[in-house]
């Protein structure tokens, strides 16, 4: 039996912060909705069991720099087709590139989904049933864990009020469908329109806080980078007065970016050392530079290391030139201030976006930390009363506006309300996805406590 | 005195009489016991069949050969096809019946099936031994033998009607109630609850003022209920009529309300919020100045009047009064005044999907009895009783129909699943499929199925057959015929259309909102030609078929889906306890339901979707 065609998309590693994380996806479109994102090469005609690098776009902007292996069906876990995407371990870039498979075409698994279709597909025995049960069952408590989590606060709130609003839409279309014969009185199209679009604009409002709800929940993503040996690493153990970077004197020690969080003025920020960057001969170390860079178009605020004792001038103004040129909101952060070069000292000062530090000395983080939040635009963070923090609710979110969207459309080309309401069908079973099951009842319940129905 | 019988009907309502009809008809010798054989089939309550989603109930009843079809046609007095603005899955036919005739009528045509008996009297006990039943006892002390029993009670079981203060037993007004067989039941182990329902007063059309009232016709070309072509359509009908009740006569049945038995607690069970007592809706939508009154004739010659929208159980006095201030009823004599009843029933979550109960087997329950309300609900689960007892006792496989095949499906996976604390009426929403579930294509849905169990004749499966070839062919015909820009930009324009620049086939154009099938003709003379041997029938369904086929295929996926879940049986002596995975409210469902497919668990509240993917898995595919 084969009977789930649609393509699943997972983290297949542990979640939390590792140096790589595996995004895996099942089923028949894997192969296309992956090359879709995956300009370098054409998957669709790459032999199974072989391995390909490149880089993950999503329109115009490179999402990470990836491994991907193919398996073709069915020699596979699922015995459908699948891919494995190894990403850089950032949760939030790993969020990013499942977010991207999604708009692509692909579903979230389901708890223990790609293991229950291997089983389907008959990749096990039934002796290990049991433990595939167990598996899904463990997995389902782990996510129903961490959605009534997600559900607390401002967010319920509005997901419920959404809920109640497209109820009462689905009501309206529903009532003159069933009791089109009773006496009561009928929405006419302008305002099953303009209820439309009321609904349609909270969920365009939800889907947009979503990117804005991850840097809350997982760190505003906050990016060191300097010359090697300029002091990232101490700084960040500075920061986090605990021992995490390997810092060592020699330069290009960093070769992969390191992440932590700490909290300040309430705001998690999360910093993330990266590699010096410099032109290197060493091949892994190039490639960590080479992550440095794409980290530091992802990052919301960028401290820039300058080595106020070795450091040239002419350097530190070339270095300025390109930070000016990214849009990346940024600090100067001018470190080893107790050793310092006078001439370059009196530059760096000069420049109001500059703090002067000594991060193996501790000196003047404080001065740092507010510098912090002074540049952080903080007012759009507090205006954020309502934050999607979770991949199935986008999903489920865009799955409600696309059915909207034909609702609208159904709305505009005048189809009969029967059409009509297998579209807004859609729309509810969507949204049931993150707000519990929609049912007629909940419907009908609707019609009978707000309209005299009966003869 | 009684030979034993293959099937024993008991009740002889609409359920009792589907019940007979069918397993007869398959072949079944058949006892159809009723307290009253003056009553069979009566219409309790208005003298009407069809409507939304009712009359799509009673198009699939007649499309696998059950009756209710038929004789309404034989017997409708009007014919009206409701939501015929509202797209081709909400049309609706319904008609207004000769209460006379169409109990009549049944009679009659039971009477013509030699399978089947008839007995005039109360039964008061089934006869079980080992948990299987063996037959029925009557009120007389005598015992009937029976391989299977279909319990119809209707309103019967304990039924206790209330007017006012006033409160007696009955099964409807005149009739007595039935006693015995709840307790024996909850004696054997079932559950038992109490519905109520009501119907308004009855009155002396002549003593009416039409004149004052808005006069509500028939459909000028009035269609019918079955698929069969031997019943013409109404040439001559009779009209309804419609007045409103106003803040005179609200006034006037507050008065009664603490007498009401349904304000001051006399009445425990719950009644259908869709189908309120006047009182209620005054009572609940104190704001509304006036309520819709449906004058509506009890047949061709009657001059008894049924009051729709006036049900009340307020005293009679109090109804009489309310009634003569409505206008067009100032001189107004009332035959008999409305009352409420409240009866026994039994949870239909204690059934399975062939309405047999899971506690004694070869006994099936049917209609009123399993908390549902309407004669077209009852008529199909009766039908569908008969075929199943038919088959089992046969050593066949059962008949379900499917949620995607039916309405009748739906009903019953409803019941079976989900249960019900009001009683059950159907309404489209109720659909996942409704796009699928039309009255134009109950035939195609189920008539196959109905001649495969030997219910729908020979006759009624070669006009199928005829129907869907020709429903072809005018589909390739319109998908092949083209015509040109000139031919047919002048009647575009006048259509609000835009024009076309090339060749377009007329399947293109059909596709167009503002053209429909009987625009082709005037296109030209060849096509007028072309199109003029296919009956009215296959030119609706073939339009339906191109204008909406998007959604029509997107449902057939989501249904064949869907099916493919249908079909993965669940063992009922499966152990759910023992599946430790399990969430404990699914275990907890699962063996309170003890769904029989995976599709049916799926429904169950409480059952979440890793429970289904854990009994996939113990499924092992």
């Amino acid at each position: 039996m084969n009977t789930h065609q649609d393509t699943i998309v997972a983290l297949a590693t542990a979640p939390g912060i590792g140096a790589i994380g595996i995004i895996r996806l099942s089923g028949t479109d894997a192969f296309p909705i992956v090359n879709t994102l995956f300009p370098s090469k054409d998957l669709n005609i790459q032999k199974t069991h072989t391995i390909h690098y490149g880089h993950l776009w999503q329109k115009d902007q490179i999402l990470d720099e990836v491994v991907v292996s193919l398996f073709k069906g069915p020699q596979s876990y699922t015995k459908e087709d699948v891919i494995e995407i190894s990403c850089h371990g950032s949760p939030y870039l790993l969020q990013k590139v499942i977010e991207a498979l999604i708009d692509g075409g692909a579903r979230l698994a389901k708890p223990g989904e790609f293991t229950q279709r291997a089983f389907l597909n008959g990749r096990f025995d039934l002796a290990q049933a049991e433990a595939v049960a167990d598996l899904i069952a463990s997995e389902n408590e782990t996510a129903h864990q961490a959605a009534i989590n997600q559900m607390r606060g401002g967010f319920s709130a509005e997901i419920k009020k959404l809920r109640e609003e497209l109820i009462h839409f689905a009501s309206m279309i529903e009532l003159e469908l069933d009791f089109g014969e009773e006496d009561v009185e009928f929405a006419n199209r302008k305002e099953l329109k303009s209820l439309v679009e009321k609904i349609q604009g909270a969920i365009q409002g939800l889907i947009e806080s979503f990117s804005l709800g991850n840097v809350i929940k997982k760190g505003i993503p906050t990016v060191i980078a300097g010359k090697p040996n300029s002091g990232k690493s101490t700084l960040l153990n500075a920061l986090l007065n605990e021992e995490k970077a390997i810092v060592s004197d020699i330069p290009g020690t960093t070769r992969d970016f390191i992440e932590d969080e700490i909290i300040l003025a309430g705001i998690p920020f999360r910093f993330v050392d990266t590699a010096g960057i410099r032109a290197t001969e060493d091949q892994v170390e190039a490639m960590g530079v080479a992550r440095t860079h794409t980290k530091m178009r992802e990052a919301s605020i960028l401290l820039y290391m300058v080595d106020l004792q070795n450091d040239s001038l002419s350097a530190y103004q070339e270095q300025l030139f390109s930070l000016e040129q990214q849009e990346v909101p940024f600090i100067i952060v001018g470190n080893k201030v107790d050793q310092a070069d006078q001439n370059l000292k009196t530059h760096v000062q000069a420049d109001d976006r500059a703090v002067l530090i000594s991060a193996a000395s501790k000196t003047n983080l404080d001065g740092l930390k507010s510098k912090l939040i002074d540049v952080l635009d903080l007012a759009q963070f507090k205006n954020s009363n309502t934050i999607v923090t979770n991949v199935r609710h986008y999903e489920g979110l865009m799955q409600t506006k696309i059915a909207l969207q034909k609702v609208l459309k159904g709305i505009a080309d005048d189809i009969t309300h029967d059409f009509l309401a297998a579209d807004i069908r859609q729309s509810l079973y969507a949204l049931g996805e993150i707000t519990g099951e929609i049912t007629t009842d909940d419907l009908l319940e609707n019609i009978f406590s707000k309209f005299c129905i009966g003869k | 005195m009684f030979e034993k019988y293959d099937v024993i009907v008991v009740g002889a309502g609409h359920a009792g009489c589907e019940a007979a009809h069918a397993a007869a008809t398959m072949g079944s010798k058949v006892l159809l016991a009723t307290m009253n054989m003056n009553t069979i089939a009566q219409m309790s309550c208005n003298p009407a069949m069809g409507g939304v989603a009712k009359g799509q109930i009673v198009r699939e009843i007649d499309a696998l050969g059950g009756c209710s079809g038929i004789i309404t046609d034989q017997t409708m007095i009007q014919f009206r096809m409701l939501n015929k603005s509202k797209g081709p899955a909400m049309w609706s036919p319904r008609a207004q019946s000769d209460r006379m005739r169409f109990a009549e009528t049944w009679r009659l045509t039971l009477e013509a099936n030699p399978n089947i008996d008839f007995w005039q009297e109360m039964i008061s006990a089934i006869i079980v031994e080992n948990h299987v039943v063996t037959g029925v006892r009557t009120s007389l002390g005598i015992d009937i033998k029976s391989q299977s029993v279909i319990l119809t009670n209707g309103t019967f079981l304990n039924g206790l009607i209330h007017i006012g203060n006033k409160q007696f037993g009955g099964g409807r007004t005149g009739e007595s109630a039935a006693f015995g067989i709840t307790e024996q039941l909850v004696g054997l182990g079932f559950d038992a609850g109490r519905m109520k329902t009501g119907t308004p007063p009855r009155v002396d059309g002549r003593s009416l003022d039409y004149k004052k009232m808005q006069e509500q016709k028939g459909d000028i070309i009035p269609e019918k209920f079955s698929y069969l072509p031997d019943i013409q359509s109404l040439t001559n009908q009779k009209s309804c009529w419609i007045t409103h009740t106003n803040a005179a006569v609200h006034e006037q049945l507050q008065l009664g309300f603490d007498q009401s038995p349904m304000f001051n607690g006399r009445i425990k069970g719950l009644g259908p919020r869709y189908c309120p007592s006047i009182e209620d809706k005054i009572n609940r939508f104190a704001d509304r100045s006036q309520h819709q009154i449906f004058v509506e004739p009890e047949g061709w010659n009657t001059v008894e009047v049924y009051v729709n929208g006036f049900s009340s159980s307020l005293p009679e006095e109090i109804q009489y009064n309310a009634l003569r201030l409505i206008t067009g009823f100032e001189k107004v004599k009332m035959f008999r005044p409305g009352y409420a009843i409240e009866y026994d029933y039994f949870p239909p979550t204690q059934l399975n999907l062939t309405l047999e109960t899971q506690l004694i087997e070869n006994l099936y329950f049917a209609g009123q009895i399993n908390g549902t309300t309407g004669y077209e609900e009852a008529a199909c689960q009766g039908l569908m009783a008969g075929i199943n007892a038919h088959l089992k006792n046969n050593l066949k496989d059962p008949f379900i129909i499917s949620r995607s095949e039916g309405y009748i499906g739906v009903l019953i996976d409803d019941l079976v699943n989900k249960g019900t604390d009001e009683p059950y009426r159907m309404f489209t929403s109720r659909a996942e499929y409704r796009l699928l579930l039309r009255q134009d294509n109950a035939d195609q849905r189920l008539t196959a199925k109905g001649h495969a169990l030997g219910l729908a004749s020979d006759e009624r499966l070669a006009l199928l057959q005829t129907k869907v070839e020709d429903t072809a062919s005018l589909q390739r015909y319109l998908k092949s015929e083209k015509v040109l820009p000139i031919e047919i930009n002048k009647y575009l324009t006048q259509q609000d259309t835009a024009v076309v620049t090339e060749k377009i086939s007329l399947e293109q154009l059909l596709k167009r909102p503002q053209l429909n099938i009987a625009d082709l003709p005037s296109l030209s003379k060849k096509i007028q030609k072309d199109l003029d041997p296919y009956p009215r029938d296959v030119q609706e369904q073939t339009e339906i078929l191109i204008k909406y086929a998007s959604y029509i295929q997107k449902e057939e996926q989501q249904s064949k889906k869907q099916l493919s879940m249908e079909t993965l049986r669940l063992k009922t002596a499966l152990n759910y306890e023992d599946i430790n995975s399990l969430s404990s409210e699914a275990k907890e469902k699962l063996t309170k339901f003890r769904p029989s497919t995976l599709g049916q668990a799926s429904r169950i509240s409480g059952v979440s979707p890793a429970d289904i993917s854990i009994l996939m898995v113990y499924l092992g595919r």
